[in-house]
């Protein structure tokens, strides 16, 4: 498991996971900076995920959406807050409706991200996680679950089971 | 994406808006900490912020309000308890969205395994 620890903070609603890595910080930031590397990780698996607008730069957004062969096309986007390539990255993200306009009664979150390298070809890597509510984490675990997020349970396990070598 | 399918609890929204509003404010969450650490009375508290014991009373109010906090009498000390069950759920929460983005971290490593050929890009 790349995580080496994760910081769970009831009274700011905020989850911090600290992961390392045996890449250097230009490549770690790829998977966050090039659109087809994102679409490969940040949805659930088994969902095709399609990243339409992906602009890394403060005040731009990045668009995307999921098609789910159960449920349809979910639409969801990140607005860049600041970004310090290949450093730092600060967005908000939430959802959209289909024709992209964002849909304010689903939950937001705050997501920051931060890459040091505490030597040569390694990167640590923070994300932190900060939800707006109670309500708007149990909407985001409802709407997880739907996507089948949380189905994904198994696969996990099998990773900490020992299948992961690397 | 089925939103409207979602069923709601309109008591569960009415509290975590009230617990929303309460964790709004810098001041309130400061002092939500502090009797997270250990129970404070009242005037302790209103010593640390540069605001009047009733300006604090009040935030405190906000937070019991919200079941963050509960207020109990010891003697004539007006003593802050926080409320675990309402963090619990909190914690309970985080610990769910946790699988959520352990699932992700662990797509984004495999990402990183799969292609060390774009780590060197030179």
């Amino acid at each position: 498991m790349p995580i080496t620890n994760v910081e769970k903070n009831p009274d700011d609603l905020m989850l911090r996971a600290t992961c390392e890595f045996d890449a250097p910080v230009e490549r770690v930031w790829q998977v966050w900076a090039d659109p087809r590397q994102l679409e490969q990780w940040w949805g659930p698996p088994g969902v095709t995920a399609t990243v339409v607008d992906h602009d890394l730069t403060e005040g731009a957004r990045v668009t995307y959406y999921m098609t789910d062969p159960e449920h349809g096309e979910f639409h969801g986007w990140w607005h860049i807050l600041a970004v310090d390539p290949p450093h730092t990255l600060e967005f908000r993200d939430g959802f959209a409706y289909e024709g992209g306009e964002i849909n304010e009664d689903l939950p937001t979150t705050l997501t920051e991200v931060a890459l040091t390298s505490p030597a040569e070809g390694k990167t640590v890597m923070t994300v932190t996680a900060t939800f707006t509510s109670l309500e708007s984490m149990e909407q985001l675990l409802e709407m997880g679950a739907e996507e089948g997020m949380v189905g994904a349970l198994g696969q996990i396990d099998d990773v900490l089971t020992g299948v992961a070598t690397n | 994406m089925v939103v409207e399918t979602l069923t709601r609890d309109p008591d569960a929204e009415a509290r975590a808006d009230l617990i929303f509003h309460a964790l709004a404010d810098t001041t309130r969450r400061d002092i939500l900490r502090r009797a997270i650490q250990g129970d404070r009375s009242v005037s302790a508290l209103a010593r640390d912020y540069p605001i009047s014991t009733t300006a604090i009373q009040k935030h405190v109010a906000v937070l019991e309000r919200a079941n963050l906090v509960t207020r109990t009498r010891r003697g004539r000390e007006q003593l802050v308890q926080s409320r675990p069950d309402t963090l619990a759920e909190a914690h309970q929460l985080l610990e769910e969205i946790e699988v959520l983005w352990r699932d992700r971290l662990t797509r984004f490593e495999a990402l990183l395994a799969d292609s060390p050929d774009e780590s060197n890009p030179n």
